[in-house]
């Protein structure tokens, strides 16, 4: 990033995977980023993997930030890495948050995962996350 | 105004000026703000004028009589103390097997049936939806053999089991019914609730298949059935836990899970039932968040407002059917990652609230809720804390102890108006269904939610251990043993749902399939011949498909 970068507003995709129904955080998240000043599209329940990352480079966004509460996060996280890497968009940053025990956040960050949010964790953290962490992906 | 209550009102004045306003003067209050949790303001002190104009006979009244106010039994808990209940499933049927005669043995009282997410919203294990989830958050279910698995060895007329269930409930109720079959046991010696009750998914825990008018379709075909032929069976659990867990307010709990029961009453009148028959084995299911008072007045005011709509707006006669019988949970929503030690304590004080507040029986979280499924030793300690309230605490010795504080009383009339107000604003909308199709209470309860966060963002609400006295960065103790589940419960859960697959008759399955496909197209009530499909070892996942064709699926307009 250079100084003379005009700044295009970064684009985000919060979305639930699998059959998860606890919208709560997710909505929360989202809700702030906007509020921030971020470009947000949510994507609303029961996602798959795929249509996920279909919707992630259709949008053209540059980071998608999932929340998975169910215990089934090393399979959907993996998956859409993999998903992200075959369609050639392993730039896009992908981001969690959720119920998810200290040992597998070793694992999924190790496999790819850029920041992962646990319970307790406040808005403006996440907020301060994506300003400083998060670039464009393109001019 | 009376003479008596003019002196106290100048007594009050008099109290301000010479007493209050001095001391204030020397030492004010704390700063911020004085609220609930749900943010309601609360007075400093509460006396006898602001209940001016309430009366204590009619609003009331007493124990075991209506509107209910102090409990709904005549005897509360010195009669029978409440049931000790603690929800849990997880992998597969046979270790879930397991903890349930762990439990047993514990001196639980009841057994509460967690199902994993695939069962709970229709799939079976090997739906390419379900991947990743097969057995996690609950047991896996995908046919009646499993169900044989998760009760072996459990005599179904000794316990009542409450089966936590909604889109897809027929099919679990006829699993429960047909494994009663095979240990002899009559559908009428059964005892257990359902929970059943759609309306709260589209609102808040979102785990629908069909859409709401279809979905009420099949509970009033539950609860003819159940009228007839499993008479003890509670055939909806009508839940404000989830509605709480989504970050509603007490207040918005208390009014959209009244609402909800309404739209339900509404719906089996409409369909023909007398609303008698039905009525009585109606249950609830509250949270208890850690707002003490304002639950216990949550409960006392859920009591009044239900026992005076099924009496006065349904005319129902029979006092089993004003009367309402709850559940509660402790709120997973309280509870922290951080310091995971303290949430024993904010369990304490919700179950205590829940027991002040006249609840008829009761799960206490356990520690590790926001790390994972309870471990042994967390489930131990929440079942040790009903129990020390119930053996050692004492309050179990008096009926609703709290009544008659001036504070309560008022709490409780203030929160019965605005729930009121929320039911009064649903029925302009011409019910709760539409008011779910219009949004509203999702609409609702993401403002608070969100409202909630940002008090917290910014302190004004406190979470000890995490946004006030927080252990210092990598010092937390956050080293308490969780429960794993092992990535072969998948594995094998597929593997038995094909094998099963490949055994069975399934000339009888299509049959018994083919036919509730017709029956959901016309008007026959869909129990018996989903009892059919489940007893041929037709998998959850197959049966709701064919209701699917039916009936259509249900899909959202997410609401920020």
């Amino acid at each position: 990033m250079t100084s003379a970068t005009k700044e295009r507003r970064i684009r985000l995709l919060v979305g639930k995977v699998g059959l998860d129904g606890h919208d709560r955080g997710a909505k929360i998240v989202a809700r702030a980023l906007r509020d921030a000043g971020f470009e947000v599209i949510y994507t609303g329940l029961h996602q798959t993997p795929e249509m996920v990352v279909n919707t992630a480079i259709q949008e053209d966004v540059d980071a998608v930030a999932l929340s998975i509460l169910s215990g089934a996060h090393m399979t959907l996280l993996q998956r859409v890495l993999d998903l992200l890497r075959e369609k050639g968009a392993q730039d896009v940053a992908l981001v969690a948050g959720g119920i998810i025990p200290e040992e597998d956040i070793v694992d999924l960050k190790k496999a790819g995962v850029r920041e992962i949010f646990t319970p307790g964790a406040s808005t403006q953290e996440i907020i301060d996350f994506v300003r400083t962490r998060i670039q464009p992906r393109r001019g | 105004m009376s003479k008596r209550s003019i002196q106290l009102t100048r007594g009050r004045q008099r109290w301000v000026e010479e007493t209050l306003n001095p001391a204030l003067q020397k030492s004010p209050d704390r700063p911020g703000s004085f609220t609930t949790v749900s943010d309601a303001p609360i007075e400093r002190l509460v006396t006898v004028e602001d209940v001016a104009g309430f009366d204590p006979d009619t609003d009331v009244g007493l124990p075991g009589e209506y509107p209910y106010t102090r409990g709904v039994h005549p005897t509360m808990y010195r009669g029978k103390l409440w049931t000790m209940r603690q929800f849990s499933g997880f992998g597969n049927a046979a270790d879930t097997n397991k903890r349930y005669r762990y439990l047993l043995g514990q001196g639980q009282t009841g057994l509460s049936v967690a199902f994993d997410l695939p069962t709970l919203m229709g799939r079976d294990s090997d739906d390419p939806m379900a991947l990743g989830e097969v057995g996690r958050e609950g047991v896996a279910i995908d046919s009646l053999a499993d169900m044989e698995r998760l009760f072996d060895g459990i005599p179904l007329d000794k316990i009542s089991t409450s089966m936590t269930i909604n889109s897809p409930a027929a099919i679990l109720l006829a699993m429960y019914l047909a494994v009663a079959g095979k240990q002899g046991v009559a559908f009428e010696a059964l005892d257990g609730t359902l929970q059943n009750d759609i309306l709260k998914e589209y609102i808040a825990q979102k785990e629908w298949i069909y859409p709401p008018r279809q979905s009420l379709r099949i509970i009033t075909d539950i609860m003819g059935f159940c009228a007839k032929e499993v008479p003890r069976w509670n055939t909806i659990s009508i839940s404000g836990y989830h509605v709480r867990e989504a970050g509603s307010t007490a207040v918005q709990e208390l009014a959209f899970t009244l609402a909800d029961g309404i739209g339900y009453v509404q719906a089996g009148i409409e369909a023909g039932l007398d609303v008698d028959s039905f009525s009585p084995r109606l249950s609830f299911f509250f949270n208890s968040h850690n707002d003490f008072f304002e639950e216990v007045c949550k409960l006392r005011a859920a009591r009044r407002i239900w026992a005076r709509v099924m009496r006065e707006r349904f005319g129902a006669k029979d006092p089993r059917s004003w009367k309402l019988r709850t559940h509660v949970q402790t709120a997973g929503c309280s509870l922290t990652a951080q310091q995971p030690y303290n949430n024993i304590v904010r369990v304490a004080i919700q179950a205590l609230a829940a027991v002040m507040g006249g609840t008829q029986s009761l799960h206490t979280n356990s520690m590790d809720e926001t790390l994972a499924l309870p471990s042994e030793m967390a489930v131990t300690i929440a079942l040790r804390t009903q129990q020390i309230i119930a053996e050692e605490s004492g309050v179990a010795a008096t009926i609703d102890p709290l009544g008659g504080s001036w504070f309560v009383e008022d709490l409780t009339n203030r929160m019965e108006r605005q729930a009121l107000d929320y039911i009064e604003r649903i029925d302009r909308m011409g019910g709760i269904v539409n008011a779910i199709e219009a949004g509203f209470p999702q609409r609702e309860i993401a403002e608070a939610s969100y409202h909630y966060q940002m008090q917290v963002d910014s302190v004004e609400k406190t979470i000890v251990g995490v946004n006030k006295y927080a252990a210092p960065a990598g010092q937390d103790d956050h080293q308490i043993p969780i429960l794993r589940i092992a990535m072969s419960v998948e594995h094998d859960q597929v593997e038995s749902l094909l094998r099963l697959r490949r055994e069975r008759d399934n000339a009888r399955v299509e049959r018994a399939l083919s036919a509730l496909e017709r029956a959901a197209a016309g008007t026959d009530n869909l129990m018996p011949h989903i009892l059919e499909a489940v007893r041929g070892y037709a998998t959850v996942g197959e049966i709701c498909a064919r209701m699917k064709r039916v009936f259509g699926e249900y899909r959202e307009q997410p609401v920020l």
